[in-house]
């Protein structure tokens, strides 16, 4: 008795908690050491000595040496120069339309969870088609399609491709909140809350989207990889990012019509796609473990 | 049963409604309509414009010519290439049996081999096979199929070549050798680096799915039952929790679909493969939106409809599911 009274139990902060849990997960720590090397990487592109669009005709295919690590591109651009800037574009689709469509999921799933009835079943009928539409093709579409309508913040291909991703992603967050929110809604401590006089906006807000952090934030990792992977792609096939804007899809493409003069062109993009997806994914893995309460470290 | 599949094919109208109303906006606002040439044409006069114009009926107010618009579509009148000046419907039926060849031999080398992968990294879980699994399922998962597919032409095509004719491994085009069209053994050659590209994340994605989802079931009391009952270990696994973990695993290939045939439109771009993946690439690089409108409405009917058998084999494989 008097040894479990030696050590009292002592108030820890959720967050640090769940913090400690994700770095047991080796990989997930090293996944995160990896990001934040690409994210610093790409915001300080500019002090690569290449300009990634400077073209210089005589130095094409170059091999990668000392001075073009990654080697020059068919129009003697540094194509580690483009990797670094190319990083910023993917990075930033990837972060921006996540954001949105976790957001607007978040929003769809909440409201059609909470309230259930006909908002349940109007929201869920919208879902259930933005599910059914082949993406890829709707993307390529709208892409192509948006792209030449007269209106101003629609000529940056960037915002395009961002909003298009974010528009067809957000029912997975959508559907995955509204199925916690059915079971939280139950809960006693809502009930609780109701009782003491919450309104609404109340419950929902501070207490039952908190208790869906963890499986937001892992969905949230799930649909940056994915949206890292479409922007890549949409660019690769050319009707995402324009050039002369490099992204790592864009690199991609270029490096395949020059498969036979310089193979290794088209290694770097994809290698830094792969590897930063790589690292998302891990990083959703060790969430996933760290917020939940079943798993037991050993150490 | 009948009365459950009528109902779901009905539930299909509002979603197919949604998509065709977003269609119909995008074909009347996309630029270069059915009179572009016209309107540049300095011999036809403004008159003789509005005078076509009536008698295609684009001044009809637009749910009128939306409803005609759809009464084409039920027809299979999908209108008519900007490029090619043939019928869209034409066109595509020329293409989707490439498609399914495609997507449908990916599908089954999928199944074959991330089934047998799944069931044996949950019979021991964290032994060596399932650590070694678990990483190369990661790093599929996380390969972008173009990059795949890019690499494979390099490593098949480029780099290596058969010792003894000096010629590429394998072929990076199309569907047949000219010459040798409809000869299935050389489809099956020209087959096996696009199967590979597009199968590879497939095989992860689901044998990892599964993996997790036997091991769900693993913990079942019934399985415990069935473990006291004195039943084999193996009888266990492959009959009593084998077949509820792979129900799971229906739905999600449902709602899977449209990432599937996305993965098989790169695989068509890079290894040129006729099919309709490649033929909305090539018709969105010449803004062709007829084609491009006719191959968006007719996947989508095609995800729907896997979509309801999908459903009606899940009722089928799970006797606790009840139509009514």
């Amino acid at each position: 008795m008097s040894e479990l009274n030696a050590a009292p139990m002592r108030e820890q902060n959720m967050a640090l908690l769940i913090m400690r849990r994700f770095f047991k997960h080796k990989l997930a720590g090293i996944a995160i050491a990896v990001l934040t090397f690409f994210v610093f990487a790409a915001v300080f592109a500019n002090f690569s000595p290449y300009s990634p669009t400077d073209q210089e005709p005589t130095n094409s295919f170059e091999k990668p040496n000392g001075a073009h690590w990654f080697g020059t591109d068919e129009l003697g651009r540094d194509v580690f120069s483009r990797i670094l800037y190319g990083g910023r574009v993917s990075l930033t689709v990837g972060l921006l339309s996540t954001f949105i469509s976790i957001a607007v999921g978040v929003l769809v799933g909440a409201l059609s969870g909470y309230f259930g009835g006909w908002v349940d079943s109007v929201l869920m009928r919208v879902t259930d088609a933005f599910l059914t539409f082949p993406t890829i093709f709707v993307l390529i579409l709208l892409g192509a399609f948006l792209r030449e309508q007269q209106v101003p913040w629609l000529k940056n291909s960037i915002v395009v491709v961002i909003v298009i991703i974010a528009a067809l992603s957000w029912m997975w967050p959508a559907r995955l909140v509204r199925g916690l929110f059915l079971v939280l809604r139950e809960k006693e401590f809502v009930t609780a809350s109701r009782a003491l006089g919450g309104n609404h906006a109340r419950l929902i807000v501070r207490h039952i989207l908190p208790n869906c952090i963890g499986p937001i934030l892992v969905s949230g990792t799930l649909q940056m990889a994915s949206a890292i992977i479409t922007e890549s792609g949409l660019s690769y096939l050319g009707f995402g990012v324009q050039p002369p804007t490099p992204t790592w899809g864009s690199i991609l493409a270029t490096a395949q019509n020059q498969v036979f003069r310089a193979p290794w062109i088209g290694f770097f993009p994809g290698f830094m796609i792969f590897v930063t997806v790589m690292a998302i994914n891990y990083i959703g893995d060790g969430l996933r473990d760290a917020f939940d309460p079943y798993v037991i470290h050993t150490q | 049963m009948t009365n459950y599949a009528i109902r779901r094919v009905l539930q299909t109208i509002p979603i197919l409604f949604i998509i065709s109303v977003l269609l119909f906006i995008m074909v009347r606002s996309a630029p270069g309509g059915p009179l572009t040439a016209a309107r540049r044409n300095p011999n036809i006069s403004k008159e003789q414009i509005e005078a076509i114009e009536e008698k295609l009926g684009l001044n009809d107010p637009l749910p009128v010519q939306y409803g005609r618009w759809l009464g084409d579509m039920f027809k299979g009148n999908l209108g008519e290439s900007i490029k090619f000046r043939r019928p869209v419907s034409e066109m595509i039926g020329e293409r989707i049996p490439n498609t399914l060849l495609l997507v449908g031999v990916s599908f089954l080398v999928t199944l074959l081999i991330a089934i047998p992968i799944g069931i044996l990294s949950a019979r021991k879980p964290y032994s060596l096979f399932d650590y070694i699994t678990t990483t190369v399922t990661f790093i599929g998962q996380s390969i972008p199929v173009y990059w795949l597919g890019l690499g494979l032409i390099i490593i098949f095509y480029v780099t290596l070549k058969n010792p003894i004719s000096g010629e590429p491994f394998f072929p990076v085009g199309g569907m047949n050798t000219r010459g040798k069209e409809g000869d299935p053994l050389d489809t099956i050659w020209h087959l096996i680096l696009p199967v590979t590209a597009l199968s590879l994340g497939w095989i992860a994605w689901y044998s990892r799915f599964l993996r997790s989802s036997m091991l769900d079931v693993l913990h079942e009391d019934y399985i415990r039952t069935a473990r006291a009952k004195g039943l084999k270990e193996r009888t266990v696994h492959y009959k009593h929790a084998l077949q509820n973990a792979i129900l799971p695993l229906v739905t999600l290939i449902a709602l899977d679909l449209p990432s599937l045939f996305a993965g098989a439109l790169f695989v068509e771009t890079i290894f040129s493969w006729p099919g309709m993946g490649r033929l909305f690439w090539d018709a969105a690089k010449g803004r062709d939106y007829p084609v491009l409108l006719g191959v968006v409405m007719i996947t989508a009917t095609l995800i729907i409809f896997c979509n309801i058998l999908a459903d009606l084999a899940y009722g089928w494989l799970n006797p606790q599911v009840k139509y009514e």
